[in-house]
């Protein structure tokens, strides 16, 4: 089951560090970072269908969604 | 139109001789003709023939082409080769090996072990380029046929015409000695990736193109590498963007290198510059050029694999990329589940029999492409993401356990298992997952040898601490018992925490049904079924 109410105790603090993390990087190693997360978070997480919900989650509720709207 | 050989020959395995059916009138009628002597259509023959069903192959060459092609054949494969007397010929001559490596620049990341219990007959894969392997084919097919079996291979007849009925189809031929006609009450179409059958009955091969050429070199020299599977991504030899290196006999090796989609194929292959790319990988220029081409892949089948009499076996049905090994393994496996239906409905058993040939062989067909296109997707990125994401997995992989089992340079060959199979029984035993009905059976030490050699090629009641009668005879098969003892391989294959089993095993020695114990309604139900009643 995807935990979709707030679970980071400290909200301000974990988003600066995400920020931070990408400091001094050109978009593209940007971009590989974020990939790398995206791959530890989802090891971490490991369950199939938390996963797929988590897959789900990020692509429907983007702007561009890839459906016409 | 005069016969030409489309490509020079490695062995001049049957060559042309006049048959009788030449001279006769009308076209002489046979019960299985098989169309193309590749690894599937001279396994399938083998097959027939030690069954007793007459076969005829026919063949526009008369022997196996120039150039390895497949190179990895599977252990499935070679227990279908051992139950038809090519199989130790094969590992004989191979090499044989079941670990590989993979590389990023000059880094390991990632090692895999394909067969990593022991107790089997057959290793997990053997090199054996495939000229080989249709010669060992051919020399069990001459033995056999010196023991009776009535198989017929017939070089130069190429096959320009086909006419299809519903209780068969007539063949127009070409020979050295001019054209003439067959009959058959099934034809096989076992004609390559390019079937000129499938053509002639305007039938659909749809599927996905992957954009990349590869450059196979086929090298000849001395080197102590292991004999394990190694693959590099983004090599730092950088003779391409990745590289792949296998071992095979008579001190050839076969390297690999990924082209990418836009080159010069004319330039890639002029010698100077395959050696310069080779030079690279190796650091010196010690050896000869075996065979070199350049290759693209598809993943593509078709629909259905039996059109009324005309079934469809091997590349003709289907097509895979080379990374896993898909091609001619699965090919011999499709003969190996056809060879027993196909001399069973010739023999009076029901027609549906050779649908269940369909089904189960369309599944393994889904499942070979499905490997073969995560394998190629893997390693011909499609889009900027998806690149994004492969070398993330590379990056992480050093330091990251976790990453490793993402990283897929091909996963190599596995027997489907028919889940959900029209022939399927019910499981009824509380045993190990490996060995539920659908799958192939698994080897195991038995007696001073090994179980799947014992199990031959007809209907087997497999008793393991359990009693059962010699034999079964139902639906117009026969199963003859083998009883077995629960040794630790045993146990662990067929019984996990059940004491006692009783499974009946398939002439293509994958699992019908599985019981505690003899149950002779259960059994006599499932082999109607098993025989497609
Ligand atoms: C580079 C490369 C590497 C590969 N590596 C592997 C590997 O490691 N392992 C693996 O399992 N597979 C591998 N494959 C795939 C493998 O080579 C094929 O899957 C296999 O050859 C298919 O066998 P087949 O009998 O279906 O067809 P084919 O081998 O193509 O045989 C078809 C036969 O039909 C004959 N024929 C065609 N038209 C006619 C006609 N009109 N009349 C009469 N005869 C005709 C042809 O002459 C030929 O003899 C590889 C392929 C390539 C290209």
């Amino acid at each position: 089951m995807l935990n979709d109410t707030p679970n980071i105790p400290d909200p301000d603090g974990f988003y600066a560090e995400l920020l931070g993390t990408h400091e001094g990087l050109t978009p593209e190693e940007s971009h590989a970072l974020n990939a790398r997360l995206i791959l530890i978070l989802a090891n971490h997480i490991g369950d199939r269908e938390t996963l797929s919900a988590a897959l789900e989650a990020a692509r429907t509720s983007g702007q561009n969604t890839g459906e016409a709207s | 139109m005069t016969l030409q050989d489309r490509y020079p020959l490695a062995f001049r395995l049957y060559p042309y001789a006049r048959s009788p059916d030449q001279d006769a009138e009308a076209p002489i009628r046979h019960p299985a003709v098989i169309v193309g002597a590749g690894p599937v259509g001279l396994s399938l023959a083998l097959d027939l023939g030690l069954r007793g069903t007459p076969v005829v192959v026919l063949d526009d060459h008369e022997g196996v082409g120039l150039g390895s092609r497949a190179l990895c054949f599977a252990k499935r494969t070679l227990e279908i080769m051992d139950r038809l007397g090519a199989g130790r010929d094969m590992v004989g001559k191979g090499i044989v090996w079941q670990k590989g490596r993979v590389f990023r620049d000059r880094d390991e990341i990632f090692d895999f072990d394909l067969l990593p219990e022991a107790g089997h007959e057959y290793p997990a894969f053997i090199n054996l380029q495939q000229p080989h392997f249709e010669r060992f084919t051919m020399e069990a097919i001459a033995r056999a046929q010196a023991g009776g079996a009535p198989i017929e291979v017939r070089g130069k007849n190429r096959v320009d015409a086909a006419t299809v009925t519903e209780d068969g189809a007539t063949l127009d031929l070409m020979t050295p000695d001019g054209p003439y006609r067959i009959a058959a009450d099934y034809l096989i179409a076992c004609d390559g990736a390019r079937s000129p059958v499938r053509s002639m009955l305007g039938l659909g091969f749809e599927g996905r193109v992957f954009e990349d050429n590869f450059l196979i070199a086929d090298v000849k020299m001395t080197a102590d590498f292991p004999t394990e599977r190694w693959f590099w991504f983004e090599p730092w030899f950088k003779s391409g963007d990745s590289a792949l290196l296998h071992k095979q006999p008579d001190d050839i090796w076969r390297i690999d290198f990924q082209l990418g989609w836009d080159i010069d194929r004319e330039k890639e292959l002029k010698p100077e510059n395959i050696r310069a790319r080779v030079d690279k990988m190796l650091g010196h220029s010690d050896y000869e050029l075996d065979w070199c081409s350049i290759y693209t892949f598809q993943c593509r089948r078709m629909e259905r694999f039996r059109h009324g009499r005309v079934v469809f076996a091997g590349d003709s049905a289907h097509q895979v990329s080379p990374f896993g090994a898909r091609g001619a393994n699965s090919g011999v496996q499709d003969a190996d589940n056809l060879g027993w239906k196909l001399a069973a409905v010739l023999a009076g058993a029901p027609d549906a029999l050779l649908d269940s040939y369909d089904a189960e062989r369309v599944m393994a067909a889904d499942e070979n492409i499905l490997n073969s296109s995560r394998s190629t997707d893997f390693l011909t990125p499609k889009t900027e993401v998806s690149r994004l994401f492969r070398n993330a997995v590379l990056d992480l992989a050093r330091q990251h356990a976790f990453a490793r089992p993402l990283i897929n340079s091909g996963r190599l060959s596995l027997p489907c298992i028919y889940d959900g199979s029209p022939l399927n029984t019910a499981d009824a035993l509380d045993g190990p997952a490996r060995s539920r009905p659908g799958a192939p059976c698994p080897d195991a030490p038995f007696g001073d040898g090994f179980l799947l050699q014992s199990l031959g090629g007809g209907f087997t009641l497999l008793a393991i601490g359990c009693d059962a009668p010699d034999s079964l005879e139902e639906a117009g098969a026969k199963a003859t018992r083998l009883s077995v003892e629960p040794t630790p391989e045993i146990r662990d294959r067929y019984l996990a925490s059940a004491s006692a089993a009783l499974y009946l095993i398939r002439p293509d020695q994958h699992v019908a049904g599985r019981w505690p114990e003899f149950d002779e309604t259960a059994l006599r139900a499932a082999m109607r079924r098993a025989m497609g009643y």
